[in-house]
């Protein structure tokens, strides 16, 4: 008995001990990022700089004005490196309980002091910031949907990217020839659904490795654009000329501040998008058929055994999936820019991809992380316009963020993901 | 697999053997060929059904039917053709033979033999990208960033090919060579670093990767940029020290000394798989990381190994195109060859020589379509098409079986890649 419990014994320490080590990594990075914010931001700042942040939309609209934000630049720089360093401090000598929680509050504490210092005797319109993020997540966030849908039945979908991207043309074309935009919206997700149908083939009944079956997809629909584009709509451009859903506001919902004009005076296509996240989130964890996807995702064949077939789960979600991101696709054209150009969709899908796996399989979550997305996206549009003197930094420098934050995300910095367990595994009925 | 490796079969399977390895052959063979074969007619359709011409006579194929068909005929024929000439010459270079058999001189045959050398030109980085994406394959690793490393090797590779002056060639060239070979091992080392040590999946981080190096060039290379020249979007261009030599002087005849360093990679590449310990670690982890793990590899190490092999071999793509043929960087520079590669890997079964087969028909095949769009005005995006069709047959087999009523094959195997995103 001794003999064994010793080593046990000391695999506990062990693991404490390292534990304890990844508190203190923890707090050190913590110290880290309040040092950076003193020595970029704070000694570039001077007292008596101003950073106004406005809080009013800029159109016409009648909600309740706001004050603009006037802070002291050098002042609130000043306030949150020390609160960062005793949040660091804090985490070394005690430790937080849940300290991804606090990496996330400190991530957003280092971004307002980027942003403070960026509008130093400036200023910035916070809403407009805001509300592009919320454009921004759009189509990412309906990668993330469409990445759920599929892999909570157990099929990993990396055709987003190619599905989007079918369909952000679809619609043009079909708002284009038809002169409506809601037929060029079901033109999407027909085509997108159509991919799905081909994807769900090939990984559910021929079981090819759902990485490559979604990679030919996606190499097929950059083939399949181009050379649709180039044949039909760059000699004939009325066939590029959709038009763009104009932003309906949500009568009384859109005259709450801020989260109104951010939320609620968008495109139709935003809408759509809360529907879906609600949608899914209810069908998942609230219907049968949700948790028959569940079960399907998790154990196909004890779900099998218990008379659940899995083949059908397995397609319509994956059709479903399919559809979810033609609507996504959609807005890159018709809802947004209402033209389309060659890999317009530029890598969003896969960001939605991560988008869903940062948000743990979860709609509302995959949806935050979306929208951490779209706001590095808005950031750095918003940064190129205040010019090179206000921020020194190469404008595509910030471009590289949401690729970056992914990369970030996957390695897993903010805490583990857990996939469902028959993610990417084909079923074979025995 | 040589002899050592192979552990001693049962008397009974081993008479059973020769008969699995025939259908092997057969289906490594005659799958591949049945699949390109299929994606260029189902190509041909696709060319039809988008031809104005061709789709109203078949509205009014009770008027005309001959006219429909001749039209059909004429019209695949028209773009086919044009590949087929653009890319091979063939009647051309016959007609070289004979002006040069009749003494006129070797100068017809030269010009004739510009679109074939330009054919194997453009096979070269497609050798180094297949390559590097089967290397990967071999190690149970989907290395789908190969777009990216080509970029980076390129930019390394010019970079010191116009920054580094008053070198002699002989140390001037191999710097800028590996420069660029570094380059992409260290852009995808990074991604094997990460699934390694986190557990990331190397797919998104690899897609990411491209990304972040298409934007870096957008930035390095844009007008005034801090590669580019003040007035174009290119970089200066690549001293003449740092060539790799072209081996014609007919003017348009682009064939290089880097066709016979692809040649020798394929063969190293088999050399390490097939004949060296480390070889055979990669294909033990890609084929069971598991068993390889207990076995006494070191996975990890060797994850990041094989990711960075592999994007040095995509590096090196970047590099010969860019130190032997462009001899400058642009915007745009890879162009979707890192997804070609996909293609090519699968083709070729993952075997060096089966790459080297494949990148050879590729490049052809791109090389051809440039003329086909100018000639019959069909976008070479095409290709592209034709390239994703032949990945979905090569990866379910069943369709090319079920189409051309094949028996079932005897060994169904298939690399995996589908595990989980992340830590």
């Amino acid at each position: 008995m001794a003999a064994t419990t010793a080593p046990i014994a000391s695999i506990g320490s062990y693991a404490a001990r390292r534990e304890r080590r990844k508190a203190i990594a923890y707090g050190v990075f913590f110290l880290l990022v309040a040092l950076a914010i003193f020595f970029f931001f704070v000694r570039n700042s001077a007292p008596g700089m101003e950073s106004t942040f406005k809080l009013n939309p800029t159109t016409k609209e009648k909600v309740i004005q706001l004050g603009d934000l006037v802070l002291p630049t050098y002042q609130t720089l000043l306030v949150l490196a020390t609160v960062v360093g005793l949040l660091g401090l804090y985490q070394i000598m005690r430790g937080f309980k849940r300290v991804v929680l606090v990496l996330g509050l400190v991530a957003l504490l280092f971004v307002f002091a980027f942003l403070v210092w960026a509008v130093r005797d400036k200023s910035i319109n916070l809403l407009g910031i805001l509300t592009f993020t919320v454009a921004a997540a759009t189509p990412i966030a309906f990668g993330a949907m469409s990445g759920v849908m599929c892999e909570r039945s157990g099929v990993v979908n990396i055709a987003i990217e190619g599905m989007m991207l079918t369909g952000a043309m679809v619609a043009v074309i079909v708002a284009s020839i038809s002169g409506n935009l809601w037929l060029g919206l079901a033109g999407a997700v027909l085509i997108s659904g159509l991919l799905g149908v081909f994807l769900a083939i090939l990984a559910i009944h021929f079981r090819v490795d759902q990485i490559i079956a979604g990679t030919a997809i996606n190499i097929f629909a950059l083939g399949i654009t181009s050379f649709i584009s180039q044949r039909f709509m760059q000699p004939n451009p009325a066939l590029n000329s959709g038009g763009v859903f104009s932003k309906v506001a949500i009568p009384g919902l859109s005259q709450i501040p801020i989260i109104g004009p951010v939320f609620f005076n968008q495109s139709p296509i935003v809408y759509i998008l809360f529907l879906t996240i609600i949608a899914i989130h209810f069908m998942l964890f609230y219907t049968r058929w949700g948790l028959r996807t569940r079960a399907v995702g998790e154990h196909p064949s004890a779900a099998d055994t218990l008379g659940v077939n899995v083949f059908k789960i397995r397609y319509v979600n994956v059709i479903i999936g399919g559809m979810i991101a033609g609507v996504g696709g959609a807005y890159f054209t018709i809802g947004s820019v209402g033209r389309f150009d060659e890999a317009i969709t530029a890598g969003k899908g896969f960001i939605g991809l991560a988008a869903m796996i940062f948000g743990r399989w979860n709609p509302f979550g995959a949806y935050g992380a979306s929208l951490i997305f779209g706001f590095s996206d808005a950031l750095q549009a918003r940064l190129q316009v205040l010019g090179k003197t206000q921020v020194p930094i190469p404008s595509e420098w910030l471009l590289i963020l949401p690729y970056l934050v992914t990369m970030i995300v996957l390695a897993g910095v903010v805490g583990k993901t857990v996939a469902p367990a028959a993610d990417g595994k084909p079923y074979t009925k025995d | 697999m040589s002899e050592a490796t192979t552990p001693s079969a049962p008397a009974e399977a081993k008479d059973a053997l020769p008969e699995v390895k025939n259908t092997r052959l057969r289906d490594a063979i005659l799958y591949p060929i049945l699949a390109v074969f299929t994606a260029l007619v189902i190509g041909a359709i696709l060319i039809l059904v988008t031809d104005k011409a061709v789709v109203n006579a078949w509205l009014n194929f009770f008027d005309d039917p001959a006219g429909a068909l001749r039209l059909t005929a004429q019209t695949v024929g028209k773009a086919y053709g044009a590949m087929f000439n653009g890319a091979l010459n063939i009647g051309g270079i016959i007609q070289g033979i004979g002006a040069m058999l009749r003494g006129e001189g070797t100068q017809q045959l030269a010009i004739a033999l510009v679109p074939l050398s330009e054919s194997l030109t453009q096979s070269v980085p497609y050798i180094f990208a297949g390559l590097a994406v089967a290397f990967a394959f071999q190690g149970g690793l989907f290395n789908i960033g190969g777009e990216g490393q080509m970029l980076v090797g390129a930019l390394c590779s010019v970079y010191v090919g116009f920054k580094v002056t008053g070198m002699p060639w002989f140390i001037h060239l191999p710097l800028a060579m590996m420069a660029g070979i570094a380059g992409g091992a260290i852009w995808a080392g990074i991604v094997g670093a990460l699934k390694a040590y986190t557990g990331a999946h190397e797919v998104i981080n690899s897609i990411m990767m491209n990304w972040i190096a298409i934007i870096l060039s957008s930035w390095l290379l844009k007008v005034g940029g801090p590669l580019a020249r003040p007035d174009v979007p290119v970089t200066p261009p690549v001293l003449d020290t740092a060539w790799i030599p072209r081996l014609f002087d007919t003017p348009g005849n682009r064939f290089h000394a880097g066709f016979f360093l692809a040649l020798f990679v394929v063969w190293l590449v088999w050399w390490i798989l097939y004949k060296s310990t480390l070889g055979f670690q990669i294909r033990m982890v890609g084929a069971n990381p598991k068993a390889a793990r207990y076995s006494g590899i070191n996975v990890k190490r060797l994850w990041i190994a094989i990711m960075a092999i592999s994007g040095s071999l995509a590096g090196t793509a970047g590099m010969v195109q860019t130190l032997a043929v462009d001899r400058w960087v642009g915007v745009g520079f890879s162009a979707g060859m890192g997804f070609d590669a996909i293609a090519l890997a699968l083709l070729g079964r993952n075997h060096p020589v089966g790459v080297l087969l494949a990148a050879l028909l590729f490049g052809t095949l791109k090389n051809g379509a440039t003329r086909m769009q100018s000639v019959a005005q069909i976008p070479v995006d095409i290709i592209t098409i034709v390239i994703a069709l032949v990945i979905v047959f090569i990866a379910a087999p069943e369709i090319i079986r079920a189409i051309y009523r094949l028996p079932k094959a005897s060994v169904e195997e298939g690399p995996v890649f589908t595990k989980g995103w992340g830590s």
